[in-house]
C-alpha cells in the first residue's frame, strides 16, 4: 500500500527584543546563570508581570507578514504545570484568544509555490533551564531565560514531506529574518520547532494518529526526524500495529525519536485567563502604522526581481533567502551591474568564498560597488570573464578596486588583433603536427591551440578575438 | 493620653508642632506591643530595632524641613505584603522563613513619606479564612473579648489598630478581608476599588479580587492613609491610571440629599438581630444627617458566595503554585523531585488552604472548567451588572459588614460552609470591583461591635469618606476603646 504523510509544525520563535516579556531583564544570551533575573521572572510572591509593548508589535508585524487576521482582543492565558524551571508554576502563554490567526506561508519547492495554512501566533515566555550535571545528587535551575519572549508559529497539518517541512521551516526563519524579529539562530535555540505527524493510506480522507516529536533544533534534523517517523508509523502499521498518540523526542545523536510514554498526554493544563494581564487590545490604527513600515517581504522582493531584473525563479528565491544577501544584490544592480552577471557571481564565486571562510554577507570584504566595477570591466572587454576570476579573489582578498588591481597585475584584456595575430603565427608555426591533423579535420585540437595561446599572452588576450583569429589562419 | 492612642491626624498634628518626636511615639507604641501582644497575638514579626532606626531617620527627615502626613508614623503591615529585608510569611509555615529581597509598590510608597514600620500582623494563611485561625503561628483574639475571634483574614491588623498596638495598618481585601475584621474589632476598614492601588509585592490569593486598603482608627485616618498609598503602577497591569481624588478633602462634606440604597437581599431571615438593629438606627441616622434612604434590588446576591469561592479557589490553586520548595521558602527533602514537592507543599500548606488549593484544581480541571469557572464568571457579570444598576439610583448601598457579631474562636473553624458565610455581605463588592468602608455602628448587648458597611461607585472612594465620616461624628462609635489588660 502507498501511504502519505500529514504534517503540521510547531516553530517556537525567540523575539529579538532587548528585555523579557513580562520583565524588563535582559534577553542577552550567556550571561552567568541567575544574572539576569528579578522578583518577576524568578517568581517571587507577590511579583506581577507586565506585558512587553516591543513582544506584541514583533507578533502582529509577524502575522501580518504570514498574512493572519490580527485579533483585535487577545487574552494572556496560564498553562498550570508543576517543573523546577517554571518558577510560577505556570507559564503564561495564550490559549484560545491568540494575537494572530487564519494566516499563510508560500514555499516554493521544485518551481512550484505551495501555500502551507498558519492556524495562529501566540505570544508566550520562555522557561528557565535546568542544569543536571553541575552538582552531584542536586540539578540547578538557571532563570535566564524564564520569562523570555517567544512567539509559537502552528502550521496547519497542510506539509506531506520532510523536505517540505524543511522548506517551510527556512522559509519561516526568511521571514523572521526580514522582518529583523527573531535572529533565527538555531544553535542557541532561538528557533526551534515540533512536529505533528501521522500517515494514511493514498486516497484516504481521515487523518491517521499522530504523534509530536519535540526537541527538533536545526533544519536537518526537522527532514531526519520527520523522515524517521513516517518509516517508523508505516512499518509499525504493516507489521499489525497502531500508532499511539504520544510525544516523542528526536535523539539527534542516535538519528531516532523515541517514546515518551504519554506522559504529557496525561497532563490537564488548566488553562485560565491570567488575570494579572489585562486582555491585549489591538488598535485597528495602530497595526495599519505597523503594516504601512514594514520591509518588503521576501516573496514581493522575489516576484520581483524576477519581474524587475529578468532573473530566474531560482536565482530568485536564492538570493531573497536572507534580506541582506538581497539587498546587497540590488545594490550592485543600482551601482550598475548586470542583474544576470552579479546573480551569478553572487551564487557562485562570492558564496563560495563566504562559505569557505564561515562568514555572512555582513561582513563581506567587499562593496557592491567594486563587483559592479569589475562587472562592467568584463563588459567593456578591459579583462576576460576569466581574467576577472583572479581579479575577484584579488578583490576579496584586498578590497582594492578591481581597475587598480587589472592595471597592477597587467591584467588587461589583449584586443589588438594585430598582436593576438602575431602570436598565433607563432604558435601555429612551431606547431605543424597538429595543424596537419586539425586541417586533417580533428577540430578539437581547436581547444589545443586556444590554450596555447591563452598561455603565451597570460590569459590576457580576448577570446572572442583569438576564436575568430585562429579560425582563420588555422583554415588558411 | 498616652502617645500609643493617638490616631494619624493627630500624630500627625502633633509631629508638626513639634509636641512629640517619632521616636516617641515608636516607643510608646512598642511598649503597648510589649505589653498587650504575647497573649493577643496580633503581631507575626514586631520590627523593634528597626521601627526605632526609621523612627530616628523620620526625625531626622523632619529637622530637614520634611513633613510628609506618614513621615514619622508607626504603622503595622498585613504579613502578605512583601517588605525588603523584613520577613513576610502569609502566616504560612511554608514562608516562615522568606525574606523578601523586594517592596511592594504599597510600603514603598508609605516609605517614600517616611513611616515607621512597626512589624507584620497576623492573619489567615495566605488571607485565606474570616477568623484568622487559619494562621500558622495560632489565632488572634479580640480586643472586645479574647474568646471571640477578631475576624479575617487581616484578623491581626485590625486588632493591632484596636488595641492601640500600631496607630493604623494596612490590610488586604479579597472578599471582606478588610471590612470584616474592621467591623468586628471596632474599627474602620476600606477595601479601595480593585485598581485603584497597586497590588505590585501583595502575595496574591485571588488575583482578580484582591485589594490593598486601610485599617484605621477613624475614617478621616482611613482617608489619609489611602492618598499615601493609591495611584497607577507601572508594575502592576491592573492598576487603574486614574488621577487619586483629595480624599482628605472629602472628609467633612455635608451629606444632604445623599441617596442612600437599602437593598432588600441583605437583610435577610436569620440575621443576627441586634446586627440588624444598630444597622437600621445607623440608617435613620445618617436620614437625620440629611441622606435619602432608597430600597433598592440587588437579585443576584444570593449567588455570590458560590460565585466567589469558585473563582478564589481557581486563581489561587495556580497563584499557590510557586510555593514549590524550589528557589524560596521551606523545602522537605523527598526520594526525587515529584516526592520533594508533595512533601513540600503536605508540610507547608494548612488545611484551609489546601482545601481551596483542590477547590480550584478542580474547578479549573478540563471538562468542568465551563460548569464551573467560565460559569462563575457569567454570574459575576451579572452581579457587577446589579452594582451598575443600583448606583443608577442611589449614591452608596448601605448595609451590614457582618451578618453577624464576632464568634468565638473554635466555633466554625471546623464547619467551613459556615465560615464562609461569615463574608455574604462582603464578597459581592469583590466580585463587582467597587470600594466599600466599614465603620463601627454600635455594640451588642454583650459588647461586642457592629459595623456599617457602606458601598460605593467604582473609584468614588470620595462620597463614601464624606458619609462614613458624617456617621461617624454624629454617631459617635470609635471613641470607644476595648480594654486591653496586660
Amino acid at each position: 500500500m502507498k501511504y502519505e504523510a500529514v504534517i503540521g509544525l510547531e516553530v517556537h520563535a525567540q523575539l529579538a527584543t532587548n528585555t523579557k516579556i513580562f520583565c524588563g531583564c535582559s534577553t542577552r544570551f550567556g550571561a552567568e546563570p541567575n544574572t539576569q533575573t528579578c522578583p518577576v521572572c524568578s517568581g517571587m510572591p507577590g511579583a506581577l508581570p507586565v506585558m512587553n509593548r516591543k513582544v506584541l508589535e514583533y507578533t502582529v508585524k509577524s502575522g501580518l507578514a504570514m498574512n493572519c487576521r490580527i485579533s483585535p482582543l487577545s487574552v494572556f492565558a496560564r498553562k498550570n504545570y508543576f517543573y523546577p524551571d517554571l518558577p510560577k508554576g505556570y507559564q503564561i502563554s495564550q490559549f484560545d484568544k491568540p494575537i494572530c490567526e487564519h494566516g499563510h506561508v508560500e514555499i516554493v519547492l521544485d518551481g512550484e509555490i505551495r501555500r502551507i495554512g498558519i492556524t495562529r501566533i501566540h505570544m508566550e515566555e520562555d522557561a528557565g533551564k535546568n542544569l543536571h550535571e553541575a552538582a552531584p545528587g542536586y540539578s540547578l535551575v538557571d532563570l535566564n531565560r524564564a520569562c523570555v519572549p517567544l512567539m509559537e508559529i502552528v502550521s496547519e497539518p497542510d506539509i506531506r514531506t520532510p523536505r517540505e517541512a524543511a522548506v517551510y521551516m527556512k522559509k519561516v526563519r526568511t521571514i523572521l529574518r526580514y522582518l529583523g524579529v527573531c535572529d533565527g539562530n538555531m544553535e542557541q535555540g532561538s528557533l526551534r520547532c515540533d512536529a505533528n505527524v501521522s500517515v494514511r493510506p493514498v486516497g484516504q480522507k481521515e487523518f491517521g494518529t499522530r504523534s509530536e516529536l519535540k526537541n527538533i533544533n536545526s533544519f536537518r534534523f526537522v527532514e531526519k526526524a520527520i523522515e524517521y517517523e513516517i518509516d517508523r508509523q508505516i512499518k509499525l502499521i504493516e507489521s499489525g500495529g497502531k500508532v499511539v498518540q504520544e510525544t516523542r523526542l528526536w535523539d539527534a545523536a542516535a538519528g531516532r525519536t523515541y517514546s515518551m510514554r504519554g506522559k504529557e498526554e496525561a497532563h490537564d493544563y488548566r488553562y485560565f485567563p491570567d488575570p494579572d494581564l489585562v486582555p491585549i487590545e489591538v488598535d485597528v490604527a495602530w497595526v495599519d502604522g505597523i503594516r504601512a513600515s514594514m520591509v518588503e517581504l521576501p516573496d514581493a522582493m522575489r516576484e520581483r526581481f524576477v519581474s524587475e531584473f529578468g532573473l530566474p525563479e531560482y536565482d530568485a528565491e536564492v538570493l531573497t533567502a536572507e534580506r541582506n544577501l538581497a539587498e546587497w544584490f540590488e545594490n550592485v544592480v543600482k551601482a550598475g551591474g548586470a542583474p544576470k552577471a552579479a546573480s551569478n557571481w553572487i551564487m557562485g564565486d562570492l558564496m563560495k568564498l563566504l562559505n569557505e571562510e564561515n562568514r555572512s554577507i555582513d561582513d563581506c570584504p567587499l562593496k557592491p560597488a567594486q563587483l559592479a566595477a569589475m562587472l562592467k570591466l568584463i563588459d567593456e572587454g578591459v579583462i576576460s570573464g576569466k581574467i576577472a576570476k583572479t581579479v575577484f579573489d584579488e578583490l576579496y582578498r584586498t578590497g582594492k578596486e578591481p581597475a587598480e588591481i587589472v592595471k597592477e597585475k597587467g591584467l588587461v584584456q589583449i584586443s589588438d588583433e594585430s598582436a593576438i595575430e602575431d602570436e598565433i603565427r607563432r604558435i601555429v608555426d612551431a606547431s605543424p603536427k597538429e595543424l596537419e591533423r586539425y586541417r586533417a579535420g580533428d577540430v578539437k585540437l581547436m581547444g589545443f591551440f586556444v590554450g596555447q595561446v591563452m598561455k603565451a599572452t597570460k590569459g590576457k588576450a580576448n577570446p572572442k578575438v583569438v576564436n575568430e583569429l585562429l579560425r582563420k589562419v588555422l583554415e588558411g | 493620653m498616652k502617645p500609643y492612642e493617638k490616631n494619624i491626624s493627630e500624630c500627625r498634628d502633633m509631629l508638626r508642632s513639634g509636641e512629640v518626636s517619632s521616636v516617641e511615639i515608636t516607643k510608646s507604641v512598642l511598649e503597648r506591643i510589649a505589653e498587650v501582644d504575647g497573649r493577643l497575638n496580633a503581631f507575626i514579626t514586631v520590627n523593634g530595632e528597626a521601627a526605632l532606626a526609621q523612627a530616628e531617620a523620620a526625625d531626622r527627615r523632619r529637622a530637614g524641613g520634611e513633613s510628609a502626613p506618614l513621615l514619622g508614623i508607626p504603622l503595622a503591615i498585613k504579613d502578605n505584603l512583601c517588605t525588603q529585608g523584613v520577613r513576610t510569611t502569609c502566616a504560612s509555615k511554608i514562608l516562615d522563613n522568606f525574606i523578601p529581597p523586594y517592596e511592594s509598590t504599597a510600603t514603598a510608597l508609605l516609605a517614600k513619606q517616611g513611616y515607621v514600620l512597626v512589624g507584620k500582623t497576623n492573619m489567615d494563611e495566605f488571607a485565606m479564612g474570616s477568623s484568622t485561625e487559619n494562621s500558622a503561628f495560632g489565632p488572634s483574639k479580640n480586643p472586645w473579648n479574647t474568646e471571640c475571634a477578631p475576624g479575617g483574614s487581616s484578623g491581626g491588623s485590625a486588632f493591632a489598630v484596636a488595641a492601640d498596638e500600631c496607630i493604623a495598618a494596612l490590610g488586604s481585601d479579597t472578599g471582606g478581608s478588610i471590612r470584616q475584621p474592621a467591623a468586628f474589632c471596632g474599627v474602620v476598614g476600606m477595601k479601595p476599588t480593585y485598581g485603584r492601588v497597586s497590588r505590585y509585592g501583595l502575595v496574591a490569593f485571588a488575583s482578580s479580587l484582591d485589594q490593598i486598603g486601610p485599617i484605621t482608627k477613624t475614617v478621616k485616618d482611613a482617608a489619609i492613609l489611602l492618598s499615601a498609598i493609591a495611584g497607577p503602577d507601572s508594575h502592576d497591569s491592573t492598576c487603574a491610571a486614574n488621577p487619586v481624588a483629595d480624599y482628605e478633602a472629602a472628609i467633612g462634606r455635608e451629606i444632604k440629599g445623599l441617596k442612600i440604597g437599602i437593598p432588600r437581599q441583605y437583610f435577610i431571615e436569620g440575621m443576627d438581630a441586634e446586627v440588624e438593629g444598630s444597622v437600621k438606627s445607623a440608617i435613620a441616622q445618617l436620614e437625620s444627617l440629611g441622606a435619602v434612604p432608597v430600597e433598592i434590588e440587588m437579585p443576584h446576591t444570593d449567588y455570590a458566595v458560590a460565585t466567589y469561592y469558585l473563582i478564589a479557589t481557581s486563581e489561587a490553586s495556580s497563584n499557590l503554585a510557586r510555593f514549590d520548595g524550589v528557589r524560596y521558602g521551606a523545602r522537605v527533602k523527598g526520594d526525587d523531585l515529584i516526592d520533594m514537592y508533595r512533601k513540600t507543599r503536605s508540610a507547608g500548606f494548612g488545611a484551609e488552604v489546601k482545601r481551596r488549593i483542590m477547590l480550584g484544581t478542580y474547578a479549573l480541571s478540563s471538562g468542568y472548567y465551563d460548569a464551573y469557572y467560565l460559569k462563575a464568571q457569567k454570574v459575576r457579570t451579572l452581579i457587577k451588572q446589579d452594582f451598575d444598576m443600583a448606583f443608577k439610583q442611589v449614591d452608596v448601598v448601605v448595609c451590614p459588614t457582618s451578618p453577624m457579631p464576632p464568634f468565638r474562636i473554635g466555633d466554625k473553624i471546623d464547619d467551613p460552609l459556615q465560615m464562609y458565610l461569615a463574608d455574604i455581605f462582603t464578597i459581592a463588592l469583590n466580585l463587582a470591583g467597587g470600594p466599600g468602608i466599614s465603620v463601627p455602628c454600635g455594640f451588642t448587648s454583650s459588647g461586642l461591635p457592629v459595623g456599617l458597611q457602606l458601598m460605593g461607585r467604582p473609584f468614588d472612594e470620595e462620597t463614601l469618606f464624606s458619609a462614613a465620616h458624617a456617621y461617624e461624628q454624629s454617631a459617635g462609635w470609635t471613641s470607644r476603646k476595648p480594654e486591653v489588660a496586660a
